[in-house]
């Protein structure tokens, strides 16, 4: 009997031990999750979107443990996280852009090129050189030219870009933000996300991953997300979760031959077979409501497994769920071809306008000075929210600060918080961080005016009559205020594609826009002048020294009068036509 | 190559137990004596090795310690006896009748710096045992032209030689499992506990010679490069051993590489073949199958196949749920490990009884042979880049060599001579710190950004840009040269004329 209690009450002593902070890893059951998602969502326009979310939870802590042992989590990407001090990393390479204005607000959007924003653990000393390191190596881990990220595209934000995940403080020293406008993204770039998915691209959704169709599309659009996230709603345990993210949109004049009605073939020329055996949640979600619409529009077949309402974006969808691991899916075929049909043709003259939107031209003429000029929608009809505007620019146009004016419905709109850190020559650029109020129903324009640098030869990319991607695009962050108003959920339950922005309330919603890269000419140099310098001078040299040299070496001597040269006949016959003598 | 001149310097102390001595000693106990031997590599490098043997008699202790019943209890009793010094050697001679060392064995190799040595009648007779234990406990000609392998020329250097890896400040390892069918075989493996238990002690005892870090990971849908045979007679899948150079190839590229670190990988795949390919075995050249089931591919790591034992009914529910094994594995990959280290102990002659090392891997001997052929290997790279670095400054002579840089090449030429000083002294350790240290200096001098830094412009470029100057510049000359040898010819003809 005593002995029985006693170890019952050892066994009571480890069990109260167990869940210390300093036990995680060593014996306990590695825990990892995949799952993996595709939404459809067919575009006002007629285009659909996908976009696949590929995310990876690891109940371990990347930040501890000399041994590392990997399983569904990516090795290169752990081990870059625990080496450099990562809290958080997000990398996007998008080809194309987003037109907010005609499809929408998108689920996950970036800027056109490269985009590279990163938190670091508080225990980094020298971030600079952490950030250097960390774009060397995920240039080589993505095949991307990020290793052109130095000081003179990297800026520090000080309200745009808040962690996504947990973080304790939030000082914005460890932020680090650079974009690449000119970066083009191709196969290259895709077959290294594609291999650090755990099925890679031989199972699961991953199989319509086929680079000639994904780069057959107006927009497409894949990033990285690396966060520390709360291992359960206590939150007394951290977890890593890596988001894969892919946004392609089909056009449908060059895809879908003119038609609105689309399929998983059509888009993708592949089927869904089979699932992928490691992931624990794999779903097809097609939006079946278009905007601002309780009555469904849209006819999918197959019939779905269930139907999902959720309020997206402050507004209240409907979708069509497709859940691959349900054995009765692919019962009664081997391949799933899910097929969207408009039930009545659409009336294109009731496009929606989305709340909030935004685009940028370069105004001015000549080649010296010039203006930005950034138009800020806000088309809600009785609610005004802020936006947190974020400018870079580069350092070769040199803004002129005092032209800053912010006008909306004809007067100045103050910010309330702005945020200005002027430009060093080949050292940093401009960075622009303002908090601006748009009222209801309101275009707001901010101008500002700046002076062309002159670039050293050197200086000047290859092309450089092309021009210049300069302020590459500017970040819009808001609270966009919702039709309806949300409802807390549960993150681990919701789909993917709700649960990579954090909600703050019911009554509004985040959305980051990025409006379109502008294109700048600079004064562009001749750049066969010093050729055609060096040929000019050397052949007036060469003449001159000719001429010299035959001055010098030739030997004089004085000549026998002959009958005349041509001249003097000639004259002479004229002469004797007139009658004078002779010469 | 640049020329290497190195003198190995390896102390040694013969102990004679009572009743050991042979009877034509020179002298009276205790005295010195040297024996040199030449390692002749190319005529560039030459390495010699200076044994300095120091003949002395048991103390009490020690004699106390031989009297042991078995040799691994004397070894035991006698360590702490000795020299611990790396690099330096015990050797205790024990008379032809000691019970001591079992028959038939007459030289007992421990787990540390010592051996037992069966006295052999005279002393020349003893002196060339001696001579093969001190081979066998520090370096051979072998091993170090192994560690020169890019001096040797190509048809004397033995096959085994380029298998072993290059000396590196540190290395990487990674356990990978490949499971090229997720559908049908759920896979875990305790790789957390078995690199505890197994891999830790070896990698401790290493961390002298560089720093490790160990990790691993988990491949999906990662296939061989081949599709095996189908034998009939034993029903099993056969990979013979000419295919196996084609098996890494597609599967290296999903291994990922070491982005966040400098040092070479040592990868060792566990693979676990797909339920159509299942059972898989490797055959060897002759046709016979190999008994672990694993290859070893040089200075790159090793793969072993693992097969899954067929369930006892087809029906069985999928997946199947596989515990692997890690004692077996491990046992596979550590022996290969060490075949990439170099310290295979197969080369021993047959009346050598080796001691296993034990729990830890690795005796200390075998650290003292790996230290040899390292610092050797290191004191010919820093010549070797330092050569080269000094070539391509004759070569392009615009370079510009920033002060840092000159200093890492003044830090790495003073360090590699203090290494062959520390090695001429038979000091082995502070002689492989100071070659570790010439060949950090010395590839930080060597791949230093600034080099790069300038543009250069061939001259034959920069001949072309002065084309327009030259070519019109020239016209004029080479008129009147034409000119002049057309008067001195006139000139020549004129005076004919005149006759």
């Amino acid at each position: 009997g005593g002995m029985a209690a006693a170890a019952a009450l050892l066994l009571l002593l480890v069990v109260a031990a167990g869940p210390g902070p300093g036990r995680a890893g060593a014996g306990q059951e590695r825990r990892d999750a995949l799952r993996e998602e595709l939404l459809l969502s067919p575009l006002p326009t007629g285009d659909v979107a996908a976009t696949f979310q590929f995310r990876t939870r690891w109940d371990a802590d990347l930040q501890r443990g000399a041994v590392s042992h990997y399983r569904l989590f990516p090795k290169a990407l752990g081990r870059l996280v625990a080496a450099l001090g990562v809290r958080e990393l997000h990398l996007a390479l998008t080809q194309g852009f987003w037109r907010t204005r005609y499809w929408g607000q998108p689920p996950l959007q970036a800027p056109a090129g490269a985009e590279l924003w990163v938190w670091f653990q508080p225990t980094v000393t020298d971030v600079d050189k952490a950030w250097k390191e960390l774009s060397n190596i995920l240039s080589g881990i993505f095949c991307a030219s990020l290793n052109f990220i130095d000081s003179t595209n990297t800026v520090i934000p000080t309200a745009s870009f808040k962690p996504l995940g947990l973080a304790n403080g939030t000082d914005h020293h460890l932020l680090r933000y650079a974009v690449l406008p000119r970066e083009v993204v191709c196969t290259e770039n895709l077959t290294p996300w594609k291999k650090l998915l755990p099925c890679g691209s031989k199972a699961g959704l991953a199989v319509l991953l086929k680079a000639e169709r994904l780069f057959h599309s107006s927009y497409h659009s894949q990033a990285v997300h690396i966060r520390p996230v709360c291992r359960d709603a206590s939150c007394l345990a951290v977890s890593w979760e890596l988001r894969q993210t892919l946004t392609v949109v089909f056009d449908f004049f060059s895809s879908g031959q003119g038609k609105k009605d689309w399929s998983l073939f059509k888009m993708f020329s592949r089927t869904l077979t089979d699932t992928c055996p490691l992931a624990s949640q794999s779903k097809v979600y097609v939006h079946i409501s278009p905007k601002n619409k309780e009555k469904e529009l849209l006819e999918v077949s197959p019939p779905p497994t269930s139907v999902h309402e959720a309020i997206v974006q402050g507004e209240k969808k409907t979708y069509a769920v497709y859940d691959l691991l349900s054995p009765s899916l692919f019962n009664t075929s081997r391949s799933l071809n899910v097929q969207l049909k408009w039930k009545r043709p659409q009336d294109s003259s009731e496009m929606p306008i989305p709340t909030l939107h935004a685009q940028r031209y370069v105004g001015g003429y000549g080649l010296q000075t010039g203006q930005i000029c950034t138009l800020i929608y806000n088309t809600h009809p009785y609610r005004a929210f802020p936006v947190i505007l974020l400018e870079t620019v580069p350092w070769y146009l040199r803004l002129y600060v005092h032209t800053l004016t912010i006008i909306t419905k004809g007067k100045e709109n103050k910010p309330s918080y702005i945020h200005y850190q002027p430009a060093q020559d080949r050292r940093r650029p401009h960075l622009l961080e303002m908090l601006i109020q748009l009222p209801a129903n309101s275009v707001t324009k901010i101008t500002i005016q700046f002076e062309r640098a002159l670039l050293k030869w050197t200086e000047y990319p290859p092309d450089p009559n092309h021009g210049f991607y300069v302020g590459y695009s500017s970040v819009l962050s808001a609270l966009v205020p919702s039709v309806t108003a949300m409802k807390d959920m549960d993150v681990e339950q919701s789909p993917l594609f709700t649960s990579l922005f954090p909600s703050s309330d019911g009554s509004s919603y985040f959305v980051r826009l990025y409006t379109e890269p502008l294109l700048v000419n600079l004064p562009t140099p001749d750049f066969s002048m010093p050729y055609n310098v060096i040929c000019l001078t050397c052949t007036v040299v060469a003449v001159c020294y000719g001429s010299f040299y035959n001055l010098l070496t030739r030997t004089f001597h004085v000549e026998e009068p002959s009958r005349g040269g041509l001249a003097k006949r000639l004259a002479n016959v004229i002469r004797k036509f007139r009658g004078v003598p002779p010469l | 190559a640049a020329p290497v001149q190195v003198q190995l310097v390896v102390p040694i102390a013969v102990v004679f137990a009572p009743g050991s001595l042979p009877g034509d000693l020179p002298r009276p106990l205790p005295f010195r004596d040297v024996q040199e031997m030449e390692i002749s590599v190319n005529v560039r490098t030459s390495v010699t090795s200076r044994y300095e043997m120091l003949y002395r008699s048991t103390t009490g202790q020690e004699e106390a310690a031989l009297a042991a019943v078995t040799a691994r209890e004397a070894d035991a009793a006698l360590h702490p006896l000795q020299d611990t010094t790396l690099g330096s050697l015990t050797m205790y001679v024990v008379p032809e009748t000691s019970s001591l060392l079992p028959q038939g064995t007459n030289v007992y190799v421990g787990k540390h710096r010592s051996a037992l040595v069966r006295a052999g009648g005279s002393l020349a007779a003893l002196q060339a045992r001696l001579r093969e234990v001190t081979q066998v406990m520090s370096f051979t000609a072998s091993s170090i032209a192994a560690a020169l392998s890019d001096r040797v020329p190509d048809g004397q250097l033995s096959p085994d030689a380029r298998r072993y890896l290059k000396s590196s400040l540190g290395y990487e390892i990674t356990f990978s499992l490949l499971n090229p069918d997720p559908k049908s075989h759920t896979v875990d493996w305790d790789i957390e506990g078995a690199v505890n238990r197994y891999v830790k002690p070896v990698l401790d005892k290493l961390s002298l010679v560089a720093n490790f870090s160990v990790d691993s990971q988990i491949l999906y849908y990662a296939v061989l490069g081949v599709t095996p045979r189908y034998d009939k007679e034993s029903s099993s899948f056969l990979l013979s051993a000419h295919s196996l150079p084609h098996v890494i190839n597609p599967v290296e590229a999903r291994l990922g590489s070491s982005a966040a670190s400098l040092y070479p990988v040592l990868n060792f795949l566990l693979y676990v073949p797909e339920r159509s390919h299942s059972p898989l075995y490797i055959q060897d050249k002759d046709g016979a199958p190999v008994s672990t089931n694993a290859f070893h591919s040089p200075r790159w790591g090793g793969i072993m196949v693992y097969n899954v034992e067929a369930p006892p009914s087809p029906q069985a529910s999928l997946p199947l749920h596989v515990d692997v094994d890690m004692a077996r594995v491990m046992e596979v990959f550590l022996a290969q490990l060490r075949l990439l280290f170099g310290l295979s102990r197969e080369e021993v002659p047959p009346e050598f009884l080796l001691e296993s090392p034990g729990n830890e891997g690795l005796a200390d001997w075998e650290l003292d042979h790996l230290l040899w052929a390292h610092t050797v290997e290191n004191i010919a790279t820093v010549s070797t880049t330092l050569t080269s670095l000094a070539q391509l400054l004759d070569k392009i002579g615009n370079i510009v060599i920033k002060d840092d840089v000159a200093s890492e090449v003044y830090r790495a030429v003073a360090s590699v001579q203090s290494a062959v000083t520390e090695l001429s002294l038979g000091h082995l350790h502070a002689a492989f710190q100071a070659s570790k240290e010439a060949v950090t200096s010395s590839e930080r001098a060597f791949f230093d950004p600034s080099l790069l830094h300038l543009l250069y412009f061939p001259d034959d470029q920069k001949f072309a840009i002065y084309i327009p100057l030259f070519l019109p510049m020239a016209v004029p000359i080479l008129l009147s040269l034409a000119k002049i040898v057309r008067e001195t010819r006139q000139r020549k003809k004129e005076p004919t004329k005149m006759d």
